[in-house]
């Protein structure tokens, strides 16, 4: 469950990227949050992973509000979401099974389950075959396959999609979002901001609009 | 408990993997490292050897002492006399008596004498005792020396204490010097330390922002600077070790020779144990040290 009570971000010296939001998700549920580029989908995302606190209000997820979360409690709840971050964020100089076992070493997995797993994934995004490859060797649209396989690795409740399909041709958006709603349909929340809702809005729950900051009715 | 294990074996890991990564640069930081320290653990090992030296040296001693030398002309029964009024003094802990057969005999057996005492119509050294006091304080001591000069066949008394307490303050300084040594080296190491972290720190960057994003603790992005600055230490103390190790193998000949010059025997030893043990510790306590103040100063930013 993830639940927004009056959640306003502000930066200085007087932006507003979000401003007054509130809503909430059930589990297992899909949302789009959609919106032109620079209307708060991001920072929405990055305050249900306290990535950014807000400037008002609460943000709770199962029941935690991470907003008051002390430093040291961050990690933990890190650990039980999934991140799909815009840019990535794969390490290049480490390649695509290294990648996708960072989670899990970070988790403490045992070693053998942590590759078993690590395996699983990259099966589950059909990378398998390029688990020695180096993300500097991997197509943009496999680049994105290895950061899903990274954020469902630790097989979390609530997935976080910033722009998944962003940047990617017709086909491999389609591969990438066809990804994503599998791991929905095996009851993983799925949050996704994204501009271009197309792919999903046949299998969204909800659906939220910002614009300027603010929820749209 | 295998998960923290696991964790702890991977951050060894990867400190040991970073130090190996660039030869060079690690062969040049231990350098620095193993100098900085070989200098204060040089140091406390020619000091060693110098106490050592006037503990076993036969003609001083690190005990303050008293020596009473008799008239030429002392007959047994007053060297008997003598002997009994020592061990009835209660200011006396314990007496050796020197003929003055046994002082001529080892006084020949020197190079520089035996020309000279082969030439002498009759042995001129007088029979004497050696008096280790109770009470080895100056004042003490002056009225021991006082006390004897009065005793019949008493012709000379001689106090060693001044030669012990300059021993002494040189000791002090000596000990003073390593100690301030240690400390400005220390910190030497320390600052190498930090800036190796910082550089570690920046390569890293991405690795603990993600990482971090990722979930993982401090302690987790911590754990593999810390063992890498303290094996960064350990090593560079086993640089300073082996420096020290081969001054003292280079120095032991020279030394004994010049000793030899003076009569005496000295044999340089290396740093015992647990001096070796200590620097060890401490150098890598110290690389512990800096990788921490770096960790705190750089990630703090980086948060």
């Amino acid at each position: 469950m993830i639940r927004f009570e009056h959640v306003s971000r502000r930066y200085p010296p007087d932006i507003n990227a979000l401003n007054d939001v509130s809503f909430s998700v059930a589990p297992s549920k899909l949302v789009l949050i959609g919106g032109h580029s620079g209307a708060g989908k991001t920072t929405l995302l990055k305050l249900i992973a306290a990535m950014e606190r807000p400037s008002s209000g609460a943000v709770l997820v199962n029941g935690q509000n991470v907003g008051a979360l002390k430093p040291a409690a961050l990690p933990y709840l890190r650990r039980n979401l999934g991140m799909v971050f815009q840019d990535q964020k794969l390490l290049f100089d480490r390649n695509a099974f290294e990648n996708v076992m960072l989670p899990l070493s970070i988790a403490g997995f045992p070693p053998k389950e942590a590759s078993r797993r690590v395996r699983a994934a990259l099966d589950k995004v059909g990378l398998l075959a390029r688990e020695k490859a180096l993300p500097i060797a991997l197509s943009g649209g496999e680049q994105q396959r290895l950061a899903i396989a990274r954020a469902v690795v630790n097989r979390p409740g609530i997935l976080l999609a910033d722009e998944p399909t962003a940047h990617l041709d017709p086909d491999t958006a389609l591969d990438v979002a066809s990804i994503l709603l599998d791991f929905h349909q095996v009851g993983v929340t799925l949050l996704i901001a994204t501009y271009d809702d197309t792919l999903f809005s046949a299998h969204a729950s909800q659906r939220f609009t910002l614009n300027h900051g603010r929820l749209q009715p | 408990m295998n998960a923290w294990l696991s964790q702890h074996g991977k951050a060894f890991s990867w400190a040991l993997l970073r130090l190996t990564a660039t030869p060079a640069n690690t062969l040049l930081s231990l350098i620095a490292i193993g100098i900085a320290l070989a200098l204060p653990a040089g140091g406390q090992m020619l000091l060693g050897n110098a106490l050592q030296f006037a503990r076993n040296s036969s003609n001083v001693s690190a005990t303050p002492q008293i020596s009473l030398f008799l008239s030429l002309d002392a007959d047994r029964k007053a060297v008997n006399d003598i002997a009994t009024r020592l061990r009835n003094h209660a200011g006396v802990k314990q007496a050796r008596f020197i003929s003055r057969d046994e002082t001529f005999k080892r006084m020949q057996s020197g190079e520089n004498l035996a020309e000279v005492l082969a030439a002498l119509p009759r042995n001129p050294f007088p029979d004497a005792y050696v008096v280790t006091p109770r009470n080895d304080g100056p004042a003490a001591m002056e009225q021991l020396r006082n006390e004897f000069r009065g005793w019949p066949k008493v012709e000379h008394v001689q106090l060693d204490s001044a030669w012990v307490r300059r021993l002494d303050a040189m000791l002090r300084l000596g000990r003073t010097g390593v100690a301030l040594l240690t400390t400005l080296l220390g910190l030497g190491l320390v600052a190498i330390t930090f800036t190796t972290i910082r550089l570690q720190i920046l390569t890293q960057r991405a690795e603990i922002e993600v990482s971090r994003l990722l979930g993982a603790t401090d302690g987790f992005i911590r754990r593999p600077f810390y063992y890498f600055g303290a094996m960064q230490g350990l090593a560079g103390g086993v640089v300073a070790w082996l420096i020290v190790l081969a001054i003292s193998g280079l120095l032991g000949e020279p030394v004994a020779e010049l000793a030899k010059l003076y009569n005496a025997s000295v044999v340089l030893s290396p740093l015992t144990v647990e001096e070796s043990a200590v620097l060890l510790a401490l150098a890598s306590g110290l690389g512990w040290l800096g990788a921490a103040l770096s960790l705190r100063q750089h990630l703090r930013h980086a948060n």
